[in-house]
């Protein structure tokens, strides 16, 4: 932990440690009371309401179809996303102001708008302009939606990735001869990919996350969207709302957890350059700043 | 309606004709009010949580933990759904009117401080841990206490080295107000949804709302990024 | 050295992205087998207790369900070669309209704007928009609502005419779905929930509200029910119409409305005219 902020405590802090954690604990138990003693008065603790979860059918009719989809959603996103990216995050690098330009616009634009938004549009232009069956046309939408914003996120992603790597590696690579095109597909991206795999796995989070927003508005049958069918049935609103949540949490902090021990083996690895672009180190990346000042971290992606 | 259309009939009834009778600012006024108060309750929640995180008391600094990777992890969908379903009906949380409108757009608010107070604490602490050991040190050494040193010494330091990333969580908070709409919030995104809905030109009012949240986002971003430069603390 | 580990790299994310699509779509590959491949596709409800309802073990149950199935079996296809398609209601249209499902009955009140888009069988069965309140809750009328609190789904018109005709003083919140609003009006949170009587019947009939709510059986407005078809689909649309007229004269009818409605004490309006539209 950061102990920056303070000494090894002595005897006195010892003992305001202990009073300020037992106050706190104190607290937090009043609270946790209160939410208890509130949701029996309310009658949401009531066994009927939770049994359905102990049932192995809440799982396989409702929930875990919807886990699969947002699932697969968030992958389908991921795998159209990521190329994507790739290209226009090398375009933002590009020596060509007609190239770097016109990349610069289109990634900072999807930044600028919410998913949501484009989650909506795509859907109406699939329902407009294409002949994608209804049961279908919300993952379409979905996906499109998180595509265009992700892409967009990822492009910045690869290029802090590149612009991450040490600089003598390019000139090492400008050194021996190779081409512009060379230096980027043998030199740059290969380790580039590496450098930006934890914040590659942690905007899966968000991605997982996002997919939410197409159950409520578009009714993808995503988990979300999967507890209202099982809401209906089983008439446990609240409760299946507290399930669900844990469910995202579980998934998520798998994820999380993966990124962060991607991170810190590749940190570690000495093969490496030494180079690695944690999660949240991505989001640094400002519209207004151009290039290259990173390495403070940031607010992780949301 | 914007006024200076006014001057201009025949143009605002050939390109502006699907925005009769729908109060698009009055939306994004929505929008934007439900960032702004956003970003204020989540700055001093996130900032509060931060101070957790990096308190000399474990207990603290486990609440901060936990808050923060459970928070991090929900949909913002089911989080703010939850301040209008748990919050307001089961707990009977108020905020303090009865009016159905303005308790809607508070627990909205609640809704999006708590999510990202979680994304302004990580922002916060890593830029807690730019600042070197040795301020802090020279601190104590002075005689400060613990939360002197970390009011007039590391936390200044830090909200600069933080501009950057904050802007960032400040941009994702003003698009993220869109989900507020799933309770019934009238904000630019459920403009949009009933206007799509009931009108035709669904590419010009995609057009307008994405207009309309470039023009909110990206100013913001351009400015605290180049004020993030100019603050930033040389070393 | 490097490219082995960027292999490995890779191959991580992409096992982990293929693994999720295969789970997606392990779970979806259910829907189409059936083995001598005749089936018909029908749009329900899936979230509507008493109409169309997605049961714990993936069978479906509700009015419309069974009005669907007794239709399905006079076109000729058996229970088992039904393929249940949900149709949420903003949706219904393209769904016809692109052939996604043969006919849908899904709370489909046949209007003068959904009949430029779509053709209707039907009307089988007459609703209204109601008011759902607690048992023991003195709403009568519709102006009793001034003052209270009213639920309904995000951007449904109905609570909104409510809100803006008859009761301008009641509060409303929405939310994304009926059931939330019979948890609100369970917790206390709300006074009333308004839609039509029969899907609010059917949420008052299920085992855990039983008792607990009550329509205020005010005839807001008339819901004329209709199996939606495609337009010009006239063929389908007249067995349809035989198929219903059938279903009232064999007394079908009147056992599915008393099996789906029946414990929410719901009184339901006799079995509607082929074409007679109640305005």
């Amino acid at each position: 932990m950061s102990s920056v902020l303070y000494d090894a405590p002595g005897p006195r802090a010892k003992r305001r440690n202990v009073v300020l954690s037992i106050v706190f604990v104190a607290l937090l138990v009043l609270l946790l009371w209160w939410v208890w003693r509130t949701m029996d008065d309310k009658g949401q603790l009531k066994w009927p309401l939770w049994e359905p979860f102990t049932t192995a059918e809440a799982w396989t009719t409702y929930l875990l179809p919807g886990l699969g989809n947002t699932l697969k959603a968030a992958a389908l996103a991921m795998a159209i996303a990521l190329p994507l990216g790739a290209v226009f995050g090398i375009a933002r690098l590009s020596d060509h102001r007609w190239v770097r330009v016109p990349a610069g616009v289109v990634v900072e634009f999807f930044r600028a708008i919410p998913v949501l938004l484009l989650m909506l549009f795509a859907n109406e232009f699939y329902v407009r302009s294409t002949d994608i069956g209804s049961d279908q046309r919300p993952l379409y939408a979905v996906v499109t939606g998180l595509v265009f914003y992700n892409a967009s996120v990822l492009a910045e992603v690869v290029r802090a990735g590149i612009l991450a790597l040490p600089k003598g590696q390019t000139e090492a690579a400008y050194a021996i001869g190779l081409r512009k095109s060379q230096t980027m597909t043998g030199i740059l991206l290969p380790q580039a990919v590496t450098v930006m795999l934890p914040a590659i796995v942690s905007q899966l989070v968000v991605i997982v996350k996002d997919t939410a927003l197409g159950g409520v508005m578009l009714a993808f049958p995503e988990l979300l969207n999967a507890r209202s069918t099982l809401a209906a049935n089983y008439a446990d609103v609240i409760p299946s709302f507290i399930v669900v949540a844990v469910v995202y949490i579980v998934v998520n902090f798998a994820l999380t957890s993966f990124a962060s021990w991607l991170e810190g083996r590749l940190r570690r690895s000495k093969r490496s350059t030494g180079a690695v672009l944690a999660p949240d180190e991505v989001e640094e990346l400002n519209p207004a700043q151009t290039a290259g000042t990173f390495g403070t971290g940031a607010g992780g992606t949301i | 309606m914007p006024s200076s259309y006014a001057t201009h009939p025949e143009a605002r009834e050939i390109v502006f004709d699907f925005l009769q009778g729908y109060d698009v600012l009055g939306a994004f006024w929505m929008t934007v009010k439900l960032a702004v108060f956003s970003a204020l309750g989540s700055l001093v929640w996130g900032t509060l949580l931060a101070a957790m995180r990096v308190s000399p008391v474990p207990l603290m600094r486990g609440f901060g933990t936990a808050y923060v990777n459970i928070v991090r992890n929900i949909p913002l969908t089911v989080i703010i759904v939850f301040t209008s379903l748990g919050l307001a009906d089961i707990f009977g949380v108020t905020m303090g009117t009865s009016d159905f409108k303005i308790q809607g757009f508070r627990l909205a608010v609640l809704g999006l401080v708590a999510y990202h107070a979680a994304f302004v604490c990580e922002a916060l602490r890593s830029g807690i841990n730019t600042v070197p050991v040795g301020q802090a040190e020279a601190a104590r050494a002075i005689g400060l206490n613990f939360s002197q040193t970390l009011r007039l010494i590391v936390l200044p330091q830090a909200f600069r080295a933080v501009i950057g990333p904050l802007a960032n969580v400040l941009i994702a908070l003003t698009k993220n107000t869109t989900v507020a709409a799933a309770i019934g919030v009238a904000e630019a995104a459920s403009l949009m949804k009933s206007m799509i809905e009931n009108e035709a030109q669904t590419v010009a009012i995609g057009a307008v709302f994405a207009f309309g949240f470039v023009v909110l986002t990206l100013p913001v971003g351009l400015f605290l990024g180049w004020l993030g430069k100019r603050l930033a603390v040389k070393r | 050295m490097k490219l082995r580990k960027v292999t490995a790299a890779t191959a991580v994310v992409l096992a982990l992205a293929t693994a999720a699509t295969a789970c997606g779509s392990g779970s979806k590959s259910g829907g189409s087998s059936s083995g001598d491949g005749k089936t018909i596709k029908i749009g329900i409800k899936f979230d509507q207790p008493g109409l169309g309802l997605k049961k714990p073990d993936g069978s479906f149950s509700g009015f419309d369900v069974d009005v669907a199935t007794y239709v399905a079996k006079q076109l000729g296809y058996k229970p088992d070669q039904i393929e249940w398609v949900e149709t949420k209601s903003a949706d219904r249209e393209n769904a016809l309209a692109r052939g996604d499902v043969k006919f849908i009955a899904a709370t489909y009140s046949i209007n003068d704007k959904r009949k430029k888009k779509v053709d209707f069988a039907g009307p089988y069965l007459l609703a209204h928009q109601d008011l759902l309140v607690k048992a023991n809750a003195d709403i009568s009328k519709a102006t009793d609502l001034n003052g209270r609190k009213l639920c309904s789904v995000t951007g449904s018109t109905s609570a909104q005419n409510v809100h803006d005709t008859i009761a301008p003083k009641a509060q409303l919140r929405e939310y994304s779905g009926y059931s939330e609003c019979i948890a609100g009006l369970q917790s206390g949170a709300v006074d009333a929930v308004t839609t039509d009587d029969s899907i609010l019947a059917g949420f008052a009939a299920q085992d855990k509200y039983k008792g607990q709510f009550k329509l205020a059986g005010l005839k807001l407005s008339n819901e004329n029910y209709g199996i939606g078809v495609k337009k010009g689909d006239t063929a389908t649309m007249d067995k349809i119409n035989a198929a219903l007229q059938k279903m009232v004269a064999d007394g079908s009818w009147k056992a599915a409305v008393e099996k789906n409605f029946g414990p929410a004490n719901y009184k339901n309006e006799p079995a509607p005219k082929i074409g007679q539209i109640v305005k």
